[in-house]
C-alpha cells in the first residue's frame, strides 16, 4: 500500500483554504464595548465607595490592561479556529521519540474534573482532604513498586524539576557527610536530554560528559577513568536516548556507588520497561518518573506534567516536605493521613514549589494505573517494544533499509534511532526535510537530530497505543517520500505544502524578535 | 485486547514472525539479574466502571468549595471559571500534543502564546513575557537564578511578606545556585521598608516582595524599586494577577521581573495543580528568560505564522548553558488562563477588582467588628485579609468546618497565629455576614470554654 503524496512542490502549488485563512489574534478581533462575563454588583449593605478611598491613587493603575473585548461566541469559534491549526494525538500517529505519545484515556479527565479533586482547596484541612491523601500516598506506594525504590516524593512539576530535585538531594547527602566542597562533578553520557546538563548547573555542579561505546552504551573505561571522589552523582537514562538497554548497567552503578557517587535515574524511557526491570534493581538511588509519559497525563501542547521521585533508603530523609504519612487507625476504623514538615523532618531539602504538586495530574495518573493494574503495566510495556521493533523491522525494508540506517545494530526497546546520513548524501534531503514532509502525511514527525552523537538523527518512539495498521502508514510514507526524493529532492526541501502555513522563518524570529503584541 | 493497546494475539504472532523472533520476551535485551522475576506487586486492572466510582468515592472524602462555603486563598482562590474554558481546553487539539517544535502543524499552541504573553505583559506592564513556568513558587526560584546571571551577585533579600512556600522553594533552590537568602520583617500588612532599606546591599542580586503581600496588604513597590536600585539589585516582585487589573503595574513602578501564580486565571484549585506560573521582565533580560517564548515570523510564502522564538537560552540547543533547565511547563493551563482573561476582557477584569475590593473591605470591617476579633493589619487590601482573635485558631476552624465554612488559612506564629481570610466574586454578603456571626460564636465558645476549664482548675 502506499500513501498518496499531495501536492507536487513549488509555485504552482494552490493554496488550501486553511493557508487562505490568514492568522489574526484575537486583539485584533476586539471590538470596543463587546464583552462575555457578567460581574455583578458589589452588594455592599452601606453602599459603594470610590476605589480610591480604599486603596490610595498612587497604588492604583492608570488604565485598563489592553485585553481583548470579545462576545463569548467570537472567543469561542476564535480558539476553535486556532484548534484547527493545530496537530494531535487524537488525529495520528505521533512518534516523536523520547516523548511517548501514548493514548490520552478521557475517563481520566472525567474523574479529574470530579468536583472532590478540581474544587478542592490546597489549604484544606488534612482531616478534610483525606480522599486526595489517600489518592495521593497510594499513587506513591504504586510508583514505589513500579521503580523499585522504597519512598516518593510527588512534589515536582516534571521531569526536569524531578532531576532538579534529585541534584539537590545528592547535594543534601554528600553535605551530611561533608563532601560538598570535593564532590563537584555529575557525570552524564553524551547521549542524555538536555534537560539533564541544565540541571546539574541549576544545581550548582560541573557537567563532565561520559562517552557512549561502539554498542551504544555507556563507555566503560571511560566512566572508570572519569569516576574518582570529585563525583557527586552519575545521571543516566536506561534504556537509553537510542532505545537501548545498557546491559552493563550493574557495573556502572557499582563503579559509581563504590567511588561515592549517588545514581540518577531519568525516567524519560520508563515506558519500555515496567513489570520487566526496575531502576532501584539496577542500583539507582533517584528515579524520577514522567506522569506525562508512561502514566498517560496529556501533553497539552506542553504542560502540564508531573515528575515524582522515588528513593532509596539512603536518600530519603532528605526528600521535599510536605511528605504524607499513613497512620493506622485502632479497632480497624480508617487509617488516617497526614502532611508532613519540615518539623518532622529536619533534613528535608524543603520545598520546591507550592502546596502539595500537580495534584489533577496524579488523579489522572492514578486512575490509569488502576485502569491497567500491574499485569496491563507490563503488557503495555510489552506492546511498546512490540510495536517499535515491528515499525524497525518495516524501516528495514526497502528505501528506508537504504537510505535510513539504525544508528547501532541491536535490538531496540520501546524506541529506536536511524540516521538519515544515507538520504542526505544519496538523495540531497536531510532528516529535516523528511520531518517536513511527513506533515504532508498528516502524521508527526519523529524527534529529529537527537540524540546528538548520531548524524542526521531521527528518533522514534511509536508507544503501545498505536495499531500495527498506523505503525504500517508511516512506514508506508517513509517509503513514498524516499521514493520522490529519488524523482525530484525539491518536492522535500521545500515541505510542507499542505499545513496550514508552510517553513518559517525562524531566523528571523531569533533576530528581531516580536514576542507579544503591538497595539 | 486491554490497557488501551490495539494488538491482537494474531497481530502479535505476525509481528513477532516479521521482526524474525518467536516472543516478546527475546526483544527484551535485559540482563538476569536486574530483571525483575515476578509480577508488579499491583492490583489487577479494573473496568471503566469500577475505576470510576474507586475515583468518586476517594472524591467524595474531601471537603471541596462546592460542599462549602471557602474562604481559603493564600496564592489559590475559588473564581468562578467559565463553562468556555473547560470547554476549549478540552478539545483534542490542546489537549494532546507536545511541546510546538513542529511549528507548521502547531500555529493554534504558538499563537495561544502570543496571546497569552501579550496578555500577561499587559497585566504586568513589562514589555516581556515566558509562555508560562510551572506555578508560583518556582516562579520566584526562577527570578532569583535571572538575578544572579544578570548582576553577578549571590544575595536574595526577601519580604517577610513573600508567601511562606515562595521564601521554602527560593531557599531550598539557594543551596544549588547558590545564593544566600535574608529575610526583612513586615510592618502592619506590608514590607517594613527601612528594615528592607538595611538589609540591600551591594551583594544583593535582588530584592523580592509579593503583591499584594502574603497578608493582602497593597505594598508601595515604587518606594521598593527605590530600594533596590539603589544598591544595584534587581526588584521582583510576585504578583496576584487578578490585583493587576486595577492596581498600578509592577513595570510602571520599577520592578525588574514580575512573576506569579496563574491559578486565579481560570484554573481549577485543583488540590495546588496543575496551573501556571508566570514570568514577566524588562526588555534588556531577553536573553536571560527562563522557558518557552512564542514569537510572530513568517512562512516562505509570506504568510503570517508564529514559532518557538529564541531557543538558544532553552535547554534542548544550549545544554549546561542553558538560562534554566525547564522543559514541559504548563501550556494548556496557560492557554485556559487566556481564555478566562478574554472572557472577562478590558472592561471585566476591572470590575471583578473593583468588587473584591469593596467586598474585601466591607468583609474585614464586618469581621473587626465581632466581638474579641481583630483586624492583623490595616493597610490597603484587594482580595484577602488577615485577623486575629483570642482563641485558638484550630478550635475556631472546625467551629465553622461543622457549620460548613472553610473561614481561612491559618497562620502561623510567624504572623501572630491569626486566619487569612479570601474573597472572591463567588461569596456573597450574606456568606460573609454568616462567617462573621460563626466567627464570634466560635470565638466566644472558646473563651466560654477557657473560662470554665479555668474555673474548675481553680
Amino acid at each position: 500500500m502506499s500513501t498518496a503524496a499531495p501536492n507536487p512542490p513549488g509555485s504552482a502549488v494552490a493554496e488550501t483554504p486553511m493557508q487562505r485563512d490568514r492568522a489574526v489574534t484575537i486583539y485584533e478581533r476586539s471590538v470596543s464595548g463587546r464583552r462575555a462575563a457578567a460581574i455583578p454588583a458589589s452588594g455592599v449593605p452601606d453602599g459603594d465607595r470610590p476605589i480610591s478611598e480604599l486603596i490610595p491613587e498612587h497604588l492604583l493603575r492608570c488604565e485598563p490592561a489592553r485585553l481583548p473585548e470579545v462576545s463569548e461566541p467570537e472567543i469561542v469559534r476564535h480558539y476553535n479556529r486556532l484548534s484547527r491549526r493545530n496537530f494531535d494525538l487524537d488525529s495520528g500517529i505521533y512518534p516523536l521519540g523520547s516523548c511517548t505519545m501514548k493514548h490520552n484515556p478521557r475517563l481520566n479527565e472525567r474523574v479529574a474534573a470530579l468536583p472532590g479533586h478540581a474544587r478542592l482547596h490546597p489549604a484544606q484541612d488534612p482531616q478534610r482532604a483525606q480522599g486526595a491523601l489517600e489518592l495521593m500516598w497510594s499513587l506513591e506506594r504504586s510508583l514505589s513498586e513500579i521503580c523499585g525504590l522504597p519512598h516518593v516524593s510527588l512534589q515536582p512539576s516534571a521531569g526536569s524539576h524531578g532531576e532538579l530535585a534529585g541534584l539537590l538531594l545528592t547535594r543534601a547527602f554528600h553535605a551530611a557527610d561533608g563532601e560538598t566542597e570535593r564532590r563537584t562533578r555529575v557525570l552524564t553520557p553524551d547521549t542524555a536530554h538536555g534537560t539533564n546538563p541544565a540541571s546539574v548547573t541549576m544545581a550548582g555542579y560541573e557537567v563532565v560528559k561520559v562517552a557512549t561505546d561502539q554498542r551504544g552504551g555507556v563507555d566503560l573505561d571511560d566512566l572508570r577513568a572519569k569516576t574518582d571522589d570529585r563525583v557527586a552523582c552519575l545521571m543516566l537514562t536506561n534504556p537509553n536516548t537510542l532505545g537501548l538497554f545498557d546491559t552493563n548497567i550493574a557495573e556502572i552503578t557499582g563503579i559509581v556507588r563504590d567511588a561515592g557517587g549517588t545514581l540518577y535515574y531519568d525516567g524519560a524511557n520508563l515506558n519500555a520497561i515496567m513489570g520487566h526491570s526496575r531502576p532501584g534493581d539496577m542500583g539507582f538511588d533517584i528515579v524520577h518518573v514522567n506522569l506525562h509519559k508512561s502514566f498517560s497525563q496529556p501533553h497539552g501542547g506542553g504542560g502540564p506534567g508531573a515528575g515524582p521521585i522515588a528513593v532509596s533508603d539512603r536518600i530519603a530523609p532528605y526528600l521535599p516536605v510536605p511528605r504524607i504519612e499513613r497512620v493506622d487507625g485502632n479497632n480497624g476504623s480508617r487509617p488516617q493521613f497526614e502532611l508532613r514538615g519540615a518539623e518532622a523532618h529536619p533534613d528535608s531539602i524543603g520545598r520546591l514549589r507550592g502546596f502539595q504538586g500537580n495534584f489533577g495530574v496524579f488523579v489522572r495518573s492514578y486512575a490509569y494505573i488502576l485502569s491497567l493494574g500491574g499485569d496491563g503495566l507490563t503488557e503495555a510495556s510489552e506492546t511498546a517494544v512490540l510495536n517499535a521493533n515491528y515499525l524497525l523491522a518495516r524501516m528495514r525494508e526497502g528505501r528506508a533499509g537504504r537510505y535510513l540506517k539504525p544508528a547501532f545494530d541491536r535490538r531496540p526497546m520501546h524506541e529506536f534511532v536511524l540516521s538519515g546520513s544515507g538520504a542526505k548524501k544519496e538523495l540531497g534531503v536531510k532528516t529535516l526535510d523528511i520531518a517536513k514532509r511527513l506533515l504532508d502525511h498528516n502524521m508527526h514527525p519523529p524527534t529529529v537530530y537527537f540524540p546528538l552523537l548520531v548524524d542526521e538523527a531521527l528518533m522514534i518512539e511509536p508507544t503501545e497505543t498505536e495499531a500495527r495498521e498506523s505503525l504500517d502508514r508511516f512506514a508506508d510514507a517513509i517509503e513514498s517520500i524516499l521514493a520522490e526524493a529519488e524523482d525530484d529532492p525539491e518536492i522535500a526541501r521545500r515541505a510542507p505544502y499542505t499545513t496550514p502555513v508552510r517553513r518559517l522563518d525562524e531566523a528571523a524570529a531569533a533576530r528581531t524578535p516580536i514576542v507579544r503584541q503591538e497595539f | 485486547v486491554s490497557g488501551y493497546t490495539s494488538v491482537t494475539g494474531d497481530e502479535r504472532r505476525e509481528m513477532l514472525a516479521s521482526i524474525g523472533v518467536s516472543s516478546v520476551e527475546e526483544l527484551f535485551d535485559v540482563p538476569a539479574d536486574v530483571r525483575l522475576d515476578r509480577p508488579l506487586d499491583l492490583p489487577d486492572g479494573l473496568t471503566e466502571a469500577e475505576v470510576y466510582e474507586r475515583m468518586r468515592s476517594l472524591a467524595a472524602r474531601n471537603a471541596d468549595a462546592e460542599s462549602e462555603v471557602c474562604f481559603l486563598g493564600a496564592g489559590m482562590y475559588d473564581h468562578y471559571a467559565p463553562a468556555i474554558v473547560d470547554a476549549i481546553i478540552s478539545r483534542s487539539e490542546f489537549l494532546t500534543p507536545y511541546t510546538p517544535y513542529q511549528p507548521e502543524i502547531s500555529q493554534g499552541g504558538l499563537q495561544a502564546m502570543f496571546e497569552f504573553q501579550t496578555a500577561m505583559t499587559e497585566l504586568t506592564g513589562l514589555p516581556l513575557s515566558s509562555a508560562g513556568l510551572y506555578e508560583g513558587p518556582s516562579t520566584v526560584a526562577a527570578a532569583g537564578y535571572l538575578a544572579i546571571g544578570a548582576t553577578k551577585r549571590r544575595r536574595f533579600v526577601v519580604s517577610a511578606g513573600l508567601h511562606p512556600h515562595s521564601r521554602e522553594t527560593l531557599r531550598a533552590y539557594s543551596e544549588g545556585y547558590p545564593a544566600s537568602v535574608e529575610e526583612v520583617r513586615m510592618a502592619g500588612g506590608v514590607t517594613d521598608l527601612e528594615a528592607l532599606a538595611d538589609a540591600v546591599d551591594d551583594e544583593t542580586a535582588a530584592v523580592i516582595v509579593q503583591y499584594p503581600s502574603f497578608l493582602g496588604g497593597v505594598e508601595d513597590l515604587e518606594r521598593i524599586a527605590a530600594i533596590a536600585h539603589g544598591a544595584g539589585a534587581l526588584l521582583v516582585a510576585s504578583c496576584d494577577p487578578i490585583a493587576l487589573g486595577i492596581l498600578r503595574t509592577p513595570g510602571d513602578c520599577g520592578v525588574d521581573i514580575a512573576v506569579g501564580e496563574g491559578q486565579p486565571l481560570g484554573n481549577r484549585l485543583d488540590y495546588g495543580g496543575p496551573s501556571f506560573g508566570f514570568f514577566c521582565a524588562t526588555e534588556e533580560q531577553i536573553r536571560r528568560m527562563p522557558g518557552r517564548i512564542a514569537g510572530e515570523t513568517v512562512d516562505v510564502d509570506g504568510r503570517r505564522g508564529f514559532v518557538l522564538a529564541l531557543q538558544t537560552r532553552e535547554q534542548h540547543i544550549r545544554r549546561e548553558k542553558a538560562t534554566h533547565n525547564i522543559c514541559t511547563a504548563q501550556a494548556l493551563n496557560a492557554l485556559g488562563g487566556m481564555i478566562y482573561l478574554s472572557w472577562l476582557g478590558r472592561q471585566g477584569l476591572v470590575e471583578l477588582g473593583e468588587l473584591l475590593v469593596r467586598r474585601t473591605d466591607y468583609a474585614r470591617r464586618r469581621l473587626a467588628a465581632v466581638e474579641g476579633v481583630e483586624a492583623l493589619h490595616d493597610d490597603p487590601v484587594v482580595r484577602e485579609f488577615a485577623v486575629t482573635f483570642a482563641a485558638p485558631v484550630g478550635e475556631v476552624l472546625d467551629y465553622c468546618a461543622d457549620h460548613g465554612v472553610a473561614a481561612g488559612v491559618p497562620l502561623g506564629p510567624e504572623y501572630g497565629n491569626g486566619l487569612l481570610v479570601a474573597i472572591t466574586e463567588q461569596r456573597t454578603i450574606e456568606q460573609i455576614d454568616r462567617l462573621a456571626t460563626l466567627l464570634g460564636e466560635a470565638v466566644h465558645k472558646a473563651g466560654a470554654g477557657r473560662r470554665q476549664k479555668a474555673g474548675s482548675a481553680a
